[in-house]
């Protein structure tokens, strides 16, 4: 294919779909049906060409035509292509794909249906754009959108009182990152006089190393706030009060998978800035280390997966730390297949059980066996079971990291830092995880006597089998030197002795939970954690910190404000006004005064007028 | 009369003559005055449209001023005064705006009167509003600008004053009087140039003409604080938010759509033109204010309770990107700072109608009195989604572009610290305007609305602005090209 139908074909990738939500969104009320054959068909050719370029874009392939001129800077709108792009937006649009037929099903019952598969698309059209973008303000268009879809569909539940709530964080969290993330490319854009990614990559040499710290750790706020990376991450976790099919969307293939895409998109800039590789190690080792640790404490099924996308995603910011992107892509699909997988199977359990907490499951093998073996599937990969997806992925990672100390373009000391955390994290992640299954599926079911799980309808347990495929599969890629040389790595994955380290780590994991789990079946592993068991439920108060540091601060000073502005701004206007009208009144009383004092006032003012003018032509004689 | 010409005029003609015809009607007759209004107002904006296709102008190329169509005739011999109109790029979008916003009202007007009634009245000083704004965006002489810029004032005191809510006596008073001080600067700023200068003629003053660097610093100062008071610039704001609570809903939307940018408009076309000297020396305090301007708004924002309150608070703080643009004395400043007006006309037009679709329906603005409103009428909720969320700079929505460029012209300015804080400011618009969702749509519902649906006039008369909306957010260019080479020449003529 020419180089134009390639491009032409990679902007169809978010206009189809955004034509599709603009329909969507101007027909509130049409029928269900025409509602989800428009979402579901957006996201289908979405796929499908998504499978056409990736099989057809071998190298970078580009086309950019001019939108907006402001002065000497000009805006340009265009595609840029290349093997990870459109890797990356086959498994947008798988993920889309599956979340839109699996909605079919799981908001059977909601009246706003139609706005809602409206908004899906919205999304999937604002992360492709991300995908494709050719410029960066094109890319900021399609970042900030999928800010506010996360607001909208994380807002969508009406029953849910805390919704509203976790929609308004969401965005303004992210947002806050976003503050740096424009100054960082206004930044660029002003140095560099364009805002075109391949043309501010030539010319990245430019900037002296001063400038590229100052533009990357400007990117890393808004990576940091999209990604939920620490301290940015709060508002992740509570974003699970959307619709599970969101939480998919959200945690899997878009919002949190831009951040570390466009990072490893922009890489070579940060290639060249040591200190924010360094920071972003830090940054990754608390995050991966955090969330986990904040999952083994959680009593909500969605919520201990909230937290591991937490984690997970520290991985990858992990990997760009030391200078791997290729590493980080990797993990960033298998994890996109997993972790959709993971939550649209609890949704199917939520679905069925009526409840996100673990405590009223249990036993669910039996009656959900399409379920359990999908999240088993799930949870392997996530925890690094050979041979599944995470297992690769994740391996990769630990040995760049190891590999980071010695040469890398991050300092010596980040590297070691990603290696420990990452390491230290895959064991926590074998613990919960193992804790997830066995409260879920085994022991006795605690669920509500008259409750009778049952598996889901076809429309959710299709796209639950189709995406346990790639989950299984997708790390044999790994294998596959194609594969992995459009990923940009060097070769194929080599299996050494080294990967016995992690999978011991795997093993103790694994194994602590079901010791202690064995001992009560009826009773929550998590008991081992004694007195830290509430410090991390509740993620070491962070939630609390961010509270009172900053909204209730925040909030203190509006008010403040607001009444200055009503008492000092307006009541100098206010008392000029009154000033004036009470100096006019007193002169006023004091010309309405009685006859004998206004003849005798007449008469003082005509001596005194006589007495001035005999003293001035006087004088002048 | 070239058709250029008879145009440019037939702008200024058609809602003067749709004024006396609205105005002559009897009352029993008040459908019809206002339906003649409304004929007016939208063959000024046919009329508005069709000035758009020109030749090449008469002014040869690089200078700050090309007028399109130009109109150049005696009109106080005696005192050398000319009736001198002409529109180019920086006007043109503003004409457009003012026209297209007064059709809406005036076609909104039509379905419904606020009280105590007299819709033809209304009319007739919402067309009288436009004679003065759009004199204001075509004059191209100074004392001119000066008449049009005080016609606008009377009419919109009468608008607040006779339609406005139940305290809208002071309102009005403060609106009028306060803008009245504004003009009394004006006055003295347009005398000193023009006395000096020894011509009142816009283009040839563009670029400081002649005048001494003592007399430009004077002037600027003078005609900063007039245009100041209009935009308005943060702390010369505080009789905005009253008049914008009190005023009916179309006063409003004419209030911060239109007659804002006659300030910001001045600024750049007067100010910054004719004395470039002062505008250099005073760049950084604009700055610096404008900046403030952002954050207090945004911040007395989001401790606001009452919702136009609110959105009249949130037109100070967009206001504040404009005026940042301009400050920065850039090419990419001025452009933000146009598509930031017209964005805001657009947007904020469109917020101030809703406000007044929902204070019309529940019988308070009170933010804690209203509540689930996406329960209740699920229309009205999605527009003021959809509004907020263009008001509040959302990337692909019209208002993102100026805010951005703003931020964009004072980083290439140098004025680091002064882009976070307008950045951060950014964020803070979307806490507030999040915040104020929450309170209006979310949550459960909270009274009965008298109407929940929306009415063919209302879809009608906001229709326009939600596609516009849209339009100049995914197609800048509409509005940026036709003034790339006006900034650039302005620019040059700052440097």
């Amino acid at each position: 294919m020419s180089a134009a139908t390639l491009t032409a074909a990679g902007a169809l990738l978010p206009a189809v779909p955004f034509l599709v939500a603009l329909m969507g969104l101007l027909l509130p009320r049409a029928p269900r049906p025409v509602a989800a054959a428009l979402g579901i068909g957006g996201a289908a050719v979405a796929l499908a060409v998504a499978v056409v370029l990736a099989a057809n874009v071998n190298g970078p392939v580009e086309a950019s035509r001019r939108w907006a001129d402001f002065g000497d800077i000009s805006v340009t709108i265009g595609v840029r292509l290349d093997p990870v792009a459109v890797l990356v937006a086959v498994a947008v649009a798988a993920v889309a794909l599956a979340v839109q037929v699996y909605s079919t099903a799981y908001l059977k019952d909601d009246d706003r249906y139609g706005p809602y598969a409206a908004q899906v698309s919205l999304f999937t059209a604002a992360m492709l754009l991300v995908v494709v973008a050719g410029d960066l303000i094109e890319l900021l268009v399609g970042w900030e959108v999928m800010g506010i879809c996360s607001y909208l569909l994380i807002g969508h539940d009406r029953r849910l009182p805390e919704a509203p709530r976790a929609a308004v964080k969401a965005f303004l969290v992210t947002r806050v990152g976003d503050v740096g993330f424009l100054l960082g490319i206004a930044l660029l854009g002003v140095k560099l006089g364009t805002f075109r990614i391949t043309d501010v990559l030539a010319n990245a040499h430019k900037l002296s190393s001063g400038e590229i710290t100052v533009i990357t750790l400007l990117l890393l706020a808004g990576v940091a706030g999209k990604s939920a990376q620490f301290p940015l991450h709060t508002w992740l976790p509570d974003a699970m009060a959307g619709p599970t099919p969101i939480s998919a969307l959200i945690h899997a293939a878009t919002m949190v998978a831009a951040g570390v895409y466009v990072v490893a998109r922009l890489f070579p800039l940060f290639h060249r800035a040591p200190a924010t590789l360094a920071t972003l190690a830090v940054v990754a080792s608390i995050t991966m280390l955090l969330g986990a640790l904040a999952a083994c404490a959680q009593g909500d099924i969605k919520r201990v997966l909230a937290w591991s996308t937490v984690s997970q995603i520290g991985y990858m910011t992990g990997a760009l730390a030391v200078g791997a992107p290729p590493a980080a892509l990797f993990h960033l699909l298998t994890h996109a297949a997993f972790k959709a997988l993971l939550f649209l199977t609890a949704g199917a359990i939520i679905h069925a059980v009526g409840t996100n907490l673990m405590a009223a499951m249990g036993g669910l093998r039996r009656s959900m066996p399409v379920t359990f073996w999908s999240m088993t599937i799930g949870l392997a990969a996530l925890v690094g079971v050979p041979p599944l997806g995470g297992f690769w992925s994740k391996d990769e990672i630990i040995s760049v990291a190891w590999a980071g100390r010695l040469d890398g373009p991050a300092p010596t000391w980040a590297a070691w830092l990603v290696w420990v955390s990452a390491i230290g994290t895959v064991a926590v992640t074998a613990w919960y995880a193992t804790r997830l299954w066995l409260r879920t599926f085994f022991g006795a079911p605690r669920g509500l006597a008259d409750a009778h799980p049952h598996e889901p309808p076809a429309a959710m347990t299709v796209p639950v089998l189709l995406l346990a495929v790639p989950s299984a599969l997708l790390g044999f890629a790994g294998l596959a030197p194609g594969f992995m040389r459009r990923l940009g790595f060097a070769g194929p994955v080599h299996l050494t002795g080294a990967l016995f380290v992690p999978l011991a780590f795997v093993a103790v994991g694994i194994v602590a939970a079901w010791l202690m789990w064995r001992r009560d079946p009826a009773a929550d592993p998590a008991r081992v954690l004694g007195p830290a068991r509430p410090v991390l439920a509740e993620a070491f108060y962070l939630d609390a910190v961010q509270e009172a540091l900053v909204v209730r601060p925040m909030a203190a000073l509006a008010r403040a404000v607001r009444r200055t502005d009503e008492t000092v701004v307006d009541g100098a206007v206010e008392a000029t006004g009154r000033g004036t009208s009470d100096l006019g009144a007193l002169l006023g009383r004091a010309h309405r005064a009685a006859l004998p004092r206004a003849a005798t006032a007449v008469l003082a003012g005509a001596v005194l007028f006589g007495l001035v003018a005999a003293l001035i032509f006087g004088g002048m004689r | 009369m070239s058709a250029g010409q008879g145009l440019l005029v037939a702008t200024l003609v058609f809602p003067a003559a749709g004024v006396v015809a609205a105005a002559a009607a009897p009352a029993r007759l008040d459908r019809v005055g206002r339906l003649a209004g409304l004929v007016a107002a939208a063959a000024t904006f046919v009329a508005s449209l069709l000035l758009l296709p020109h030749g090449e102008p008469r002014v040869p190329q690089g200078a700050p001023i090309r007028p399109w169509h130009e109109i150049d005739l005696p009109w106080v011999p005696g005192l050398d005064l000319r009736f001198h109109l002409g529109v180019d790029g920086v006007s043109y979008p503003l004409v457009v705006l003012t026209a297209l916003l007064t059709l809406l009202c005036c076609g909104y007007t039509l379905w419904r009167v606020p009280e105590p009634g007299h819709g033809r009245l209304l009319v007739a000083l919402l067309l009288a509003i436009e004679v003065g704004i759009l004199g204001v965006f075509v004059s191209l002489d100074l004392v001119l600008f000066f008449v049009f810029f005080e016609i606008v004032l009377l009419p919109m005191y009468a608008v607040i004053a006779i339609w406005g809510g139940e305290r809208r006596r002071p309102a009005a008073r403060k609106f009028v009087l306060y803008t009245l001080f504004g003009s009394v600067l004006l006055l003295v700023g347009v005398f000193v140039v023009v006395s000096k200068a020894g011509t009142a003629d816009l283009i040839r003053l563009t670029g400081g003409g002649g005048l001494a660097r003592g007399t430009q610093l004077l002037a600027f100062t003078l005609l900063a604080l007039a245009f100041a008071v209009k935009s308005p610039l943060w702390p010369l704001h505080t009789w905005l938010p009253d008049a914008h609570t009190e005023a009916p809903t179309v006063g409003s939307v004419i209030l911060a759509g239109v007659l804002l940018k006659m300030g910001t408009y001045g600024l750049l076309r007067v100010g910054v033109g004719v004395a470039p000297e002062g505008a250099r020396w005073a760049a950084p305090v604009l700055g610096a204010l404008a900046v403030a301007a952002i954050v207090i708004a945004g911040l007395v924002c989001l401790a606001q309770v009452e919702l136009k309150r609110l959105i009249a608070y949130s037109s100070v703080g967009h206001m504040g990107f404009v005026l940042l643009g301009i400050a920065t004395l850039t090419a990419t400043g001025t452009q933000a700072a146009l598509i930031g007006n017209v964005a805001h006309g657009v947007i904020t037009g469109l917020l101030f109608f809703l406000a007044g679709a929902i204070k019309d329906r529940a019988h308070t603005g009170r933010l804690m009195e209203l509540g689930g409103l996406r329960e209740t009428a699920p229309g009205l909720a999605g527009l003021l989604g959809y509004a907020a969320i263009a008001s509040l700079g959302l990337p692909g929505l019209a208002g993102f572009w100026g805010e951005a460029f703003a931020v964009v012209a004072a980083v290439q300015r140098g004025w680091m610290a002064l882009a976070v804080v307008a950045a951060a400011g950014a964020a803070l618009a979307a806490a507030y305007f999040l915040r104020l969702l929450r309170q209006v749509t979310h949550g459960p519902a909270v009274g009965k609305l008298s109407r929940p649906g929306l009415s063919r006039a209302e879809l009608l008369s906001w229709g326009p602005l939600v596609v516009l909306a849209l339009a100049l957010g995914l197609v800048p260019a509409v509005v940026l090209n036709l003034s790339a080479d006006a900034a650039r020449a302005l620019a040059e003529v700052v440097r």
